[in-house]
């Protein structure tokens, strides 16, 4: 038996000082949804917890004056959920981090803990990939800025120095036409992990599309950002040859394993199919449909 | 028997005594219960599928401060392999080595000692400090791997046709000559089938509190489907004798045949004796999903012969059903029922009972019917088509009836199978046109349905009102069942009837939830009870009244005067009689215990649509239609529920269930997250139609309704997958991956 600490700061100074004092023995509790389960299973046993839903600029969701927007690491998702213009803006995002669990999951779990826990599998991480939301972070040697396919490094394992806290994200602003969305299969229709996640965001202009990112995930160790299927999409009307030449660059990024949750064949077929129905969804948003 | 007709309770949706306690969480659970000085039990499980154990050291974990009792196999009564002992379904033999394993470990999860401490955590800690010397075997899994004549044999005294082998048992039904059937038939379809084992996904993990006294009287709070089942097996694996253990049941979190069996019980009172304190035990799901009973999966060929008119002349069915660990896996159901609906003059049904390192399989609804009527059911759906008949059609001119002998050996008494074929028929549902990539599939199911033993004891209150105690964990319903007969007999609102599941030491023998008997047999026993209570109350009155007992008749929950010729009197109420009884000759109660007899078979038959994803194999239910005859619906809320969760289970077994096994022989998706059961979200409202037929042996017409739900619904699925993708798959579950290589398949055989 290992007693636990908890400590619920107020300030991230604080935070970011107890956290780093404590070492490799310490974790971070967002919404705890991840961590209260591998607690549970032994899967990890902290010597102290830092609960980081105290702090201000953890928790609170922000619309900036360029037209973007930040959102603390800690905010659950139905608490951006009901935030009146952060779903307008970025309906992908938002669905894919409403998608996270069940309406009582949804009451704690964070966009935060869900790309911390550095599952390969994690909903809001290939939206967040595709809308080129960056993380602010902050440790022990101050603040640095991370773009969100370079936060997790292996499964269960991030790119963050000891110490380091996960801030908050910030999306990047809008141009006209824009639009974005989220898709994933699972075997349930709820309450279930991905075999594959697909993110896209698009921009377009008199038809053409100017700018796309594409995440997956699912596919490999980490959540992938898929460059040649953007560069497929940029340019085109998004025609049958386009999202062709897109869903075979998403097959050709994935690094699958066969596992009791799907194959490697089918997650790789999988990718390209949810690529041609994100990419429409995407598009009929920047169209304002 | 005259079958009661004037209802006004039975029929009625009344609102379950059991219901404000569980929407609000007060309902005690086993895992609720807590005692003075309690400690926790944790079992040791084996973490090889297939070892011989060569010895347990115990010491150190004995010596761990805060560890009060440590059991194993030498605590647990021994029942000698050579002579069966049977209770109920379960052979001792089996059961002793299941609850702890003996001389061998036969699955990862196997229990091979168990602790109490003074917390979960230190028991924990102590089951790791106990050191087993393992002899690790060879094992094999599936069906195939345990029946090839090197696989590692896991009873090495079980003989098959001579030699030692882990085929432990074998079951044949047999109808006419079938090599003369299938001369006769002018067309004849055989395929094979495999069904993965499947979990009964109960949602409350096994669980129990017990203490004993240390003049060795012991209690038990636990979970499960029959507390006088826990109280006979808890007797037999102690040595305690069954009138020094009152179990006492709790409220059960689902069971659908898993909790028919113990596990914890036998151990938890073990330790509890050797420590002198109260010791609970509650499963993990991990625990849950890798130790206890999931039901089999199964290996199945099915032939069928019929001539060009639409009449089967031949039907041969071959089932092999994985165990588990040891004997037992219910090749009865697969055999027995899977041809049961049809009138067929030639039959050959066999089963093979299969043992394999992993759990020993539990009872599951109409366990091995639906193994069974998968196969025969999408057989037939093959010759229906091919014979170009309809498939409802075809299911018709071939029903059973009144007077068909089934293969398994009853002449049907008046069966309903039929007036569900054609409610199935006429009902809106088939009738509506399907859509694109949509599929209807149909398929029908019979279940045996059991009686035996119940008692009740009737009372009536000093204040008029009525408490009936019986001795079935309510699952379905039952209490309110009940509350509504006894209430419709009395002819009082069913809200003055109070019905209360007694103890092993309250209420006479009941033999457990299980085999769909529970309102069958108990509202048998209650209605008994309740008449000799009328009869006592007539004869009260003709006592007051000073008049013939037979002169008075009881109506409206009163005694009136069976006629005028008997005298004018004001009518005696339920109320004023009680209120007279201890001037009267003393309390109005009544006790009756019998083993009733005379549960019939009952018939479902199921319409399935579906809607295909071929992009990404998905294959969605989108509309479902259970038709049942269900006998008499005392409470047709209920009934209907019974229905739709055989259809919910049903459809998770056609489509995602399954244990997945890792080469290690370990289970890889022990929780729900990858076991996957269908969520709300996944099913369209499942619809019912009742059909009612009621049973002639019985007061109110009931037949058992419970388990043949879940036996049509694996067929119904893929019957209707194939109408809506053109490809039959053979093979369940029918799950996103398989199905998108199936699809897949004739178009790379065109590439190549
Ligand atoms: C029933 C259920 C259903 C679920 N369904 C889904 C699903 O559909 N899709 C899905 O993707 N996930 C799902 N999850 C997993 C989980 O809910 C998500 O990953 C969620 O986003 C985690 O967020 P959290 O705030 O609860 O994280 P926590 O559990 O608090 O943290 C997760 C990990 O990240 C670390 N961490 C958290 N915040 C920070 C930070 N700011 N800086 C540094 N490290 C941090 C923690 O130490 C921990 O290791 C489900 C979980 C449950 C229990």
């Amino acid at each position: 038996m290992t007693d636990i600490r908890y400590v619920a700061p107020q300030t991230l100074d604080e935070a970011v000082g107890a956290y780093a004092a404590a070492g490799s023995a310490a974790r971070i509790l967002a919404g705890g949804t991840d961590l209260l389960v591998q607690m549970r299973s032994g899967a990890v046993q902290p010597g102290l917890i830092v609960d980081i839903k105290k702090i201000k600029e953890l928790t609170a969701v922000e619309e900036l004056s360029d037209g973007g927007f930040r959102f603390g690491a800690a905010v659950p998702g139905a608490v951006l959920a009901e935030h009146p213009h952060f779903g307008k803006i970025w309906p992908g995002v938002l669905e894919a981090v409403n998608l996270i669990g069940s309406t009582q999951v949804q009451g704690r779990a964070s966009a935060g803990g869900n790309l911390c826990n550095a599952s390969p599998a994690g909903d809001s991480v290939p939206a967040m990939i595709a809308a080129g939301a960056v993380v602010t972070v902050q440790g022990p040697s101050g603040r640095r800025e991370l773009k969100v396919e370079d936060v997790p490094a292996a499964p269960g394992r991030t790119n963050l120095k000891p110490g380091e806290i996960l801030v908050f994200f910030t999306l990047p602003p809008r141009p006209p036409g824009s639009g974005d969305a989220y898709l994933r299969m699972i075997p349930r229709t709820e309450m279930d992990i991905a075999v594959v996640g697909c993110g896209v965001s698009l921009t377009l202009k008199d038809g053409v599309c100017t700018h796309a990112r594409v995440g997956l995930g699912a596919v490999a160790p980490t959540a992938l950002l898929v460059a040649p299927a953007a560069q497929a999409l940029i340019g085109s009307r998004l025609d049958d040859a386009a999202l062709n030449a897109a869903a075979n660059a998403c097959r050709a990024a994935c690094r699958p394993i066969d596992d009791k949750r799907g194959t490697i064949a089918y997650r790789t077929q999988i990718a390209g199919v949810l690529l041609k129905r994100t990419v429409k969804i995407a598009a009929e948003r920047a169209q304002g449909k | 028997m005259n079958i009661v007709v004037n209802n006004k309770w039975i029929g009625q949706r009344t609102i379950r005594p059991d219901g404000v306690d569980k929407v609000t969480g007060r309902a005690a659970f086993a895992a609720d219960t807590t005692m003075p000085g309690m400690i926790w039990g944790k079992v040791l499980r084996s973490p090889h599928p297939h070892a011989r154990i060569r010895s347990i050291d115990t010491s150190k974990a004995e010596a761990l401060p805060g560890v009060k009792a440590v059991v194993t196999s030498r605590d647990v009564v021994d029942f000698p392999l050579d002579k069966s002992v049977m209770l109920g379904i379960q052979d001792m033999r089996w059961m002793c080595r299941n609850v702890m394993a003996r001389d061998k470990a036969l699955f990862p999860g196997h229990p091979v000692a168990a602790v109490a401490a003074t917390t979960e955590a230190i028991a924990a800690k102590a089951c790791e400090l106990i050191e087993v010397d393992y002899e690790v075997l060879p094992f094999s899994i599936e069906i195939e791997d345990a029946i090839k004549p090197d696989a590692p044999i896991l009873h090495e005294f079980n003989k098959f046709e001579g030699k030692p082998s882990n085929i432990v048992g074998t079951l044949e039904h047999k109808k006419g000559d079938i090599d003369e059937g299938f001369k006769q038939a002018d067309i004849i379809i055989e395929r094979s089938f495999t069904t993965r084992p499947v979990h009964q996904g109960y949602i409350e993990p096994h669980a129990c509190l017990i203490s004993v006294t240390a003049d060795g009287k012991a209690t038990i709070w636990s979970s499960s489907q029959g507390q006088f089942m826990v109280r006979a097996m808890t007797s037999m694996l102690t040595g305690i004798p069954q009138s020094d253990i009152r179990a006492i049941p709790a409220e059960i979190g689902g069971g659908f045949g898993g909790k028919t069996i113990v596990y914890l019980e036998p151990l938890a009172t073990l330790l509890a004796k050797k420590s002198g304190r109260p010791v609970k035990m509650v499963m993990t799901r991990e625990e849950v999903m890798r130790a206890t009973g999931p039901t089999s999966g199964s290996k199945s060929t099915v032939k069928i012969g019929a001539k060009k008119d639409g009449t089967i002349v031949a039907a041969q069915g071959t089932f092999y059903l994985q165990a588990g660990a040891f004997p037992g896996s219910p090749i009865r159901g697969a055999a027995g029922c899977s041809f049961a609906p049809y009138d067929i003059a030639n039959v050959l049904s066999v089963g093979y009972d299969v043992c394999s390192n992993r759990s020993k399989v539990a009872a599951y609804r109409a366990p091995g019917a639906p193994i069974g009527a998968y196969a025969v059911e999408c057989v037939l759906d093959e010759v229906a088509e091919s014979l170009n008949m309809e498939p409802l059609e075809f299911r018709l001119k071939n029903a059973a009836r009144q007077g068909t002998k089934a293969a398994h050996g009853p002449v049907f008494p008046r069966i309903g199978y039929i007036e569900t074929l054609e409610a199935a028929k006429t009902s809106p549902h088939y009738s509506t046109p399907t859509g694109k990539l949509q599929g209807r599939g149909v398929a029908s199911g019979f279940w045996f349905n059991a009686g035996g033993e119940s008692s009740a004891q009737v009372n009536i209150t000093e204040d008029g009102n009525v408490v009936v105690t019986t001795g079935h964990p309510d699952i379905g319903g039952s209490r309110a069942g009940i509350a509504n007969v006894c209430a419709e007999l009395l002819g009082i609102d069913y809200r003055r009837v109070s019905v209360i599941i007694g103890d092993t030491q309250t209420v006479g023998f009941s033999n457990l939830t299980g085999g769909s008997r529970v309102l069958f047999a108990s509202s048998m026993v209650v209605t008994q009870a309740t008449e000799k209570v009328i009869n006592t109350l007539r004869e009260r009155a003709a006592k007051i009244w000073e008049i013939d007992p037979e002169a008075v008749k009881w109506e409206n929950g009163a005694a009136h005067p069976a006629s005028p010729n008997a005298g004018q009197f004001e009518p005696l109420t339920l109320e004023q009689l009680a209120e007279k009884a201890p001037m009267q000759g003393g309390p109005i109660g009544a006790g009756v215990q019998l083993n009733t007899q005379g549960a019939d078979g009952g018939f479902g038959t199921h319409i399935c649509d579906v809607e295909v994803d071929i992009e990404l194999g998905i294959a969605r239910v989108i509309r479902y239609t259970a038709v049942q005859d269900v006998g008499r619906a005392v409470h047709p809320g209920y009934v209907e529920g019974q229905l739709q969760g055989g259809v919910a289970q049903g459809i998770g077994w056609a489509l995602n269930e399954e244990y997945i096994y890792r080469s290690d022989g370990k289970v890889d998706n022990p929780g729900f997250l990858d076991y996957r059961m269908p969520v709300c979200s996944d099913l369209p409202m499942l619809d019912t139609i009742l059909v009612e037929v009621p049973n002639p042996k019985h007061p109110q017409g009931v037949k058992g309704v419970g388990e043949v739900p879940l036996v049509p619904v694996m067929a119904a699925v893929a019957n209707a997958i194939y109408r809506a993708v053109g490809k039959r798959f053979y093979a369940l579950p029918m799950s996103p991956p398989k199905v998108l290589a199936g699809l897949d398949e004739p178009v790379q055989q065109a590439a190549e």
